[in-house]
């Protein structure tokens, strides 16, 4: 395994950053409950790293953190996509039958 | 596969899961595209997900699959709560995402440990990871504690509390640091885990409910960084790039709650607010004017204009939807009824919103602080409904006061004020409510549940007289 190259990978961070505070700036404020939602399920794409380390198997430790870290991120994808949806859907427009 | 095209299609995928999460917030912005939303990030996460499945790499399937099919068991319940319960269902997301972040580092360094891979970049990442993600843990479950009132919501505080918290993580960050010179030190990398466990617990007990929006937008903040962290530690720009998508949006919600408390980030952090305050209250007793629901429904027919100001109080009384049938009657005589919004009603960030939604009122009658105070001085009737500091015009002229600059909603304005409320109690907070002793305020006491349906009952029966 490589280095990290700390200066490519912080030249992402900081787009990643900018990118995000042009992108949320412009989410109505009515959906700040769904938001934040939404973004935790996101950051639970920490999930890949935590597969690969239940999966390798290397340690007894490492394949019991991992496989922790594998549930608890599932958890918030799962709820955050779910409870996401189910907010938005309640979200209508006058005169619009719920569906 | 060969491994190098394998590694060229996992990149790939995860480049596609990056777009499409951006994609993803992007279409947030308006409630008729926020659907697709999530509809790309769940594309673009089972992608990730699916792609990481077949990697070379992995020796067996059985405990991922064990901890999948338990982190779905979980997460399905919590996604059902009720929305009062959301702001908890929240900080205990945070709560996992800052334990996965965290264990991820822990066993990071157990193994690079083993492996003599430990370089010096390597090892400072994992202890910002570790900082990061157990006190985004512990801190996160605290709150949730304190939302489902589990725990004392008051705040607790002692002399020299910020001291101990500043001093506490110090000393982890100088752990860290020694760390970095000798990565080889485990009981260093032990004392950095433990007393990231306690600030996160410490930095969290001093800080009172009315905080709970702040707070809440300060940890989502911090896990994300502490996804941040984790990519670096394992060269993944996915998880920098989603990381940070979600730190950005927690710094902005942060913001946005403190700009409408009119506090600082540090102030809310080390300011225990709520704390002594000794309330300003006056001891003259003042005469308020009370009035009958038969009353209220008068006036509210005669409007043609009425702005309601919906508080947390509307949703523990559970009155949402007797304040809808109010609307659709008011609505259906050809009163223009709009609800006004202040950015910190309810538990957290747009919390009011989601609430008023699920009672069906459609959004467009749910109208932002800032533009409906320009509204307020043409407006026929304002109604209060469990909200109290949000409306206290002591905010715009008492300097004694401790909400004093905090932009409100401008409801003393309105050529009539209507305000429901149980007794004359000053609220959570324990400050008096100048705008209750006006003489264009009328008072309901009573159980907002009670009184609106009573009102709703009224405009109802008195269908086709009109």
């Amino acid at each position: 395994m490589h280095e990290p190259d700390l200066w490519s990978m912080l030249l992402v961070f900081m787009l990643a950053t900018f990118v995000g505070f042009a992108v949320i700036q412009n989410v109505s404020r009515l959906l700040h409950t769904p938001l934040m939602s939404l973004t935790n399920a996101i950051s639970a794409i920490a999930v890949v790293a935590s597969i690969l380390i239940a999966g390798e198997q290397k340690t007894l430790v490492s394949t019991v953190l991992g496989t922790i870290a594998v549930a608890a991120s599932m958890t918030n994808i799962v709820s955050g996509f779910l409870i996401t949806d189910r907010m938005l859907k309640m979200f209508k427009q006058r005169g619009k039958k719920p569906k | 596969m060969s491994p190098a095209l394998a590694e060229h299609v996992s990149q790939a995928i995860y480049l596609l899961a990056a777009g499409l999460f951006i994609f993803s917030l992007r279409w947030l912005n308006r409630p008729e595209t926020a659907r697709r939303g999530v509809l790309a990030g769940v594309v673009g996460m089972s992608a990730a997900v699916l792609g990481t499945l077949l990697h070379p790499e992995i020796a067996s399937y059985l405990w991922i699959a064990v901890a999948m099919a338990l982190g779905t068991a979980v997460g399905i319940p919590l996604s059902r709560v009720p929305l009062t319960a959301v702001p908890q269902r929240t900080a205990l997301s945070h709560a996992f995402g800052g334990l996965a972040a965290g264990l991820v580092g822990v066993a990071k360094y157990s193994l690079w440990l083993g492996e003599g891979l430990l370089t010096p970049f390597r090892t400072g990442a994992i202890a910002v990871e570790v900082i990061l993600g157990f006190l985004t843990f512990t801190g996160s479950l605290m709150a949730a504690g304190k939302l489902q009132e589990i725990v004392p919501t008051r705040p607790i505080t002692y002399r020299g509390q910020n001291y101990v918290n500043l001093a506490l993580l110090g000393v982890a960050a100088l752990c860290g640091i020694a760390l970095v010179f000798d990565p080889s030190r485990w009981p260093l990398f032990a004392m950095v885990v433990a007393l990231s466990l306690v600030f996160g617990v410490l930095l969290i007990i001093p800080i009172g409910g009315a905080d709970m929006p702040t707070v809440i937008s300060i940890l989502n903040s911090y896990a994300g960084l502490s996804a941040v962290a984790m990519g670096f530690v394992l060269d993944n720009k996915l998880l920098v790039t989603a990381g940070a998508l979600d730190g950005s949006s927690g710094f902005i919600l942060s913001l946005i709650m403190c700009r409408a408390m009119n506090r600082s980030f540090t102030n809310v952090l080390f300011g225990a607010f709520g704390q002594v305050q000794a309330a300003t209250a006056s001891a003259v007793q003042r005469a308020v004017k009370s009035a009958t629901p038969q009353d209220v429904v008068d006036i509210l027919e005669n409007a043609s204009s009425v702005v309601i100001v919906p508080g947390y109080g509307m949703a523990v009384a559970q009155a949402q939807h007797r304040v809808r049938e109010t609307f659709d009657q008011l609505t259906k005589r050809g009163v223009k009824v709009r609800f006004a919004i202040h950015p910190v009603a309810g538990r957290m960030p747009g919390h009011m919103n989601v609430l008023l939604a699920e009672a069906d009122i459609p959004y467009e009658a749910l109208v932002e602080m800032d533009d409906i105070n320009r509204d307020l001085p043409q407006t026929d009737v304002v109604l209060v409904v469990g909200a109290n500091d949000v409306v206290n015009p002591a905010a715009r002229h008492d300097r004694a006061s401790p909400i004093y600059g905090m932009p409100i909603i401008e409801a003393d304005k309105a050529k009539l004020c209507v305000a429901i409320k149980r007794t004359m109690n000053p609220g959570f907070a324990g400050i008096d409510n100048e705008l209750y002793y006006a003489d264009n305020t009328l008072m309901l006491f009573g159980d907002a549940k009670a009184m609106l349906g009573e009102i709703a009952k009224i405009l109802g029966s008195e269908r086709g007289i009109h």
